[in-house]
């Protein structure tokens, strides 16, 4: 009798072990810069810590064509990825799709990360998504150039911005003739989106569609900022840069090409890595002014479990592990990626890595999120519109004053009887 | 449908009593056909009859991609609506749709073309006999074999204002893909690259069936190389040309891939009908104005292929 017990039970501690390790999450995280590789090897520490398995869904690089692949995905009610790496403006948009995190994850865990951005990842009070990174635009200067041809500081206004970059590039173009000065991300895609509200916010022109959800974008300071965007292009910036996304603007400026870039975080760990000719000669500060204070747009990316995923359990776990202060922490150190818990922006090995981070704290609390929430499941419409509108200007076809008028337009179209 | 014909027997000569058997064996003939025909005939219904079904369906509904399920019948107005405050809702009122259509003519009107021509000039060269023809067939085919997003990425790599072998090696830092009035002529060039050999292949298949005795009686006669073409080589090839050129036509209208890669979603909307369909459906999420535009594009490559076809009075077989 003993011995059919104890049978039984160790049958059915075999049965229970093997049940627990037999798990398979499927996750769909980025590949832009290092984000692959540290997407790898962080849910490989999970694996091996709980004895799951860990399947990579790669995504493509640039966020419109992940968002539709997502959502055919959700769509098809597929639950062949179980965990989905979120762009901050999508929660309004795929919610419904995503299990509540609220009660399945304490809530003092949930309040370590930015309450701003844990509020753009509840939507009618449905956590669908935990922070896992977060971030701003940010400049990135040459410090070798600047010291060479007598600048001190990194440029406050984008007027101070434009004269230096024109001066360093004509001195280097002598003996490099593809050097530029400014390097931005002019594609026409979200990324523009992000790029052009910086602009505006500046400017003082807004954030196109306010929180109440009016339309605010026909005003001069908003059109006065396209222009001056404009004048870039083939003056600082090539004329190619209306077709540079990220990855174009970072291999221009760490191929030490550019004096000036526009871009996230990530690029830092990237040119201060071995193979970049860049090395020990770059510099960070917060995005010129121009004229209403300097403004950042608030990226980022979260994570968030499908409500069609077989393995929820396991795949909460696995957000909460890559979500937690130990994961952020490595990631941030070893490639820039910045922490959601304000509790790692005091941290000496996360500082030592990234100097940036302590000086320009601000710069990530008080970046500007861009209007996905009032514009709701139009976001991504409004986003074409103005992107298409910044691109119109800044090829030269309209000024201005004229987009930011038939923009308006455009939008009330978009808004019909309401967002 | 038509493989079977060879194997009917000459009509036997109708006899009063005879004729009724006839009709009964043939009968049963056609009924065979009908049962070998039907795998088939079910295969299409539900790979090109139920998508058809569902998207000209979709194209009367208002209706999201990702709850397709809450769809509402609102007739036609994703084609044409305009609300009491004077705006135009349905996307034939949207100009970026007209320049999509503009743009995507353009491309098929000149890339076509273009392949004609250096399809034919490399078909009259591959088609006449000297040594290694038969390796230089095989190698005018890699650009054709090589998928059109790798082919488009690379183009576009030597586009590239920066580092770009067209880009900065040819034209010194010209970014081609920044202007829209250039980058058609880009997308066109790397059209024109791919797809020619395609072009010549279908034409050297049509010279070849062309009989070579009566090129040597128009050697006899005295007909100059010239006039021979002319008179004899392009009227005779007429079949086989307007096949190729329907063919080629019909994909150079549903052009994607090169616009998707080499411009972006945001621009291939406005430069490609197919493009702008993308970007209705998936990025905008409209599921019903989507599908009108792909019922839009079937109606106008369908309407097309209707001209080609009665204007040149086509015959596929």
């Amino acid at each position: 009798m003993k011995k059919a017990i104890a049978l039984v039970s160790l049958t059915a501690a075999i049965a229970a072990s093997t049940q627990a390790g037999a798990v398979q999450v499927t996750l769909a995280c980025g590949t832009v810069g290092q984000e692959l590789q540290m997407c790898k090897d962080g849910t490989a520490r999970w694996a091996k810590k709980t004895g799951n398995t860990v399947k990579i869904f790669e995504s493509p690089n640039l966020t419109n064509d992940r968002l539709g692949l997502y959502q055919q995905q959700l769509a098809a009610k597929s639950d062949a990825i179980d965990v989905y790496q979120l762009d901050v403006i999508w929660p309004g948009l795929l919610a419904q799709h995503f299990v509540d995190l609220k009660g399945k994850i304490p809530a003092a865990e949930v309040n370590e990360h930015f309450k701003g951005i844990v509020a753009a990842n509840t939507v009618d009070g449905k956590l669908v998504s935990l922070p896992w990174f977060t971030d701003a635009g940010l400049l990135y200067y040459r410090t070798d150039l600047m010291k060479k041809y007598g600048y001190s500081a990194a440029p406050k206004t984008w007027a101070e911005m434009a004269t230096m970059a024109k001066k360093i590039q004509d001195g280097e173009k002598k003996a490099n003739s593809t050097f530029t000065g400014f390097v931005f991300q002019g594609k026409n895609y979200e990324g523009l989106t992000c790029d052009a509200l910086e602009w505006l916010v500046s400017f003082g022109g807004g954030t196109i569609v306010d929180d109440s959800g009016k339309i605010t974008v026909n005003n001069a300071n908003a059109a006065k900022a396209m222009d001056t965007a404009a004048s870039w292009v083939k003056t600082i910036s090539p004329a190619g840069v209306t077709t540079y996304g990220e990855e174009e603007a970072r291999g221009i400026f760490q191929s030490g090409n550019a004096a000036f870039m526009r871009n996230w975080p990530y690029a830092w760990a990237l040119g201060q890595s071995d193979d970049s000719k860049v090395k020990g000669k770059i510099g960070v500060a917060p995005l010129p002014s121009g004229g209403n204070g300097n403004a950042a747009t608030l990226g980022g990316w979260n994570l968030g479990v499908s409500t069609y995923s077989k393995n929820q359990a396991a795949a909460i776990d696995l957000v909460r592990y890559l979500t937690g202060a130990e994961e952020q922490k490595i990631r941030a150190v070893e490639a820039a990626y910045n922490p959601t818990r304000p509790a790692l922006y005091k941290d000496q090995a996360v500082l030592k890595a990234n100097p940036f981070f302590g000086s320009l704290l601000d710069v990530f609390t008080s970046a500007v999120a861009r209007p996905s929430g009032p514009t709701k499941l139009k976001y991504n419409q409004v986003s074409t519109a103005f992107a298409g509108a910044v691109s119109d200007v800044m090829a030269g076809k309209t000024k201005g004053a004229a987009a930011v008028k038939k923009l308006e337009a455009d939008l009330a179209r978009i808004k019909g009887r309401g967002w | 449908m038509t493989a079977n014909a060879p194997t009917q027997p000459p009509a036997a000569p109708p006899t009063p009593l005879g004729r009724k058997k006839v009709r009964g064996i043939e009968g049963a003939r056609a009924w065979q056909a009908f049962w070998l025909l039907l795998p088939t005939l079910i295969a299409i219904i539900l790979v090109a009859g139920f998508p058809l079904y569902r998207t000209i369906f979709f194209s009367a509904q208002e209706a999201n991609l990702t709850s397709p399920g809450q769809a509402t019948f609102i007739g036609l107005q994703n084609f044409w609506f305009t609300t009491a405050e004077g705006i135009g809702l349905g996307f034939l009122q949207d100009p970026q749709w007209w320049t999509a259509v503009r743009n995507t003519l353009i491309f098929t009107v000149f890339s076509v073309a273009l392949e004609t021509v250096f399809g034919m000039i490399i078909a009259l060269v591959v088609n006449s006999a000297f040594a290694g023809r038969s390796f230089l067939r095989t190698a005018m085919l890699v650009p054709w074999a090589i998928p059109t997003v790798v082919s488009a990425q690379m183009w576009a790599y030597m586009y590239n204002d920066s580092f770009g072998l067209i880009g900065q090696g040819v034209l010194g830092g010209q970014a081609l893909l920044a202007d829209s009035s250039t980058a058609i002529w880009a997308m066109i060039a790397v059209d024109v690259w791919k797809t020619t050999s395609f072009m010549a292949l279908l034409i050297l298949a049509g010279l070849q069936s062309l009989p070579g005795d009566m090129y040597e009686a128009a050697d006899m006669d005295g007909a100059s190389k010239w006039t021979q073409f002319w008179r004899m080589t392009l009227p005779l090839l007429r079949p086989a040309l307007l096949v190729a050129l329907v063919f080629r036509s019909l994909d150079a209208l549903r052009v994607f891939d090169i616009m998707y890669v080499m411009l972006g979603a945001n621009v291939a909307a406005s430069t490609s009908m197919t493009g702008y369909a993308r970007q209705q459906l998936i990025d905008n999420q409209l599921l019903g104005v989507g599908s009108a535009v792909s019922v839009a594009i079937f109606i106008i490559i369908m309407a097309i292929v209707v001209i080609y076809v009665t204007a040149f009075r086509v015959k596929f077989d």
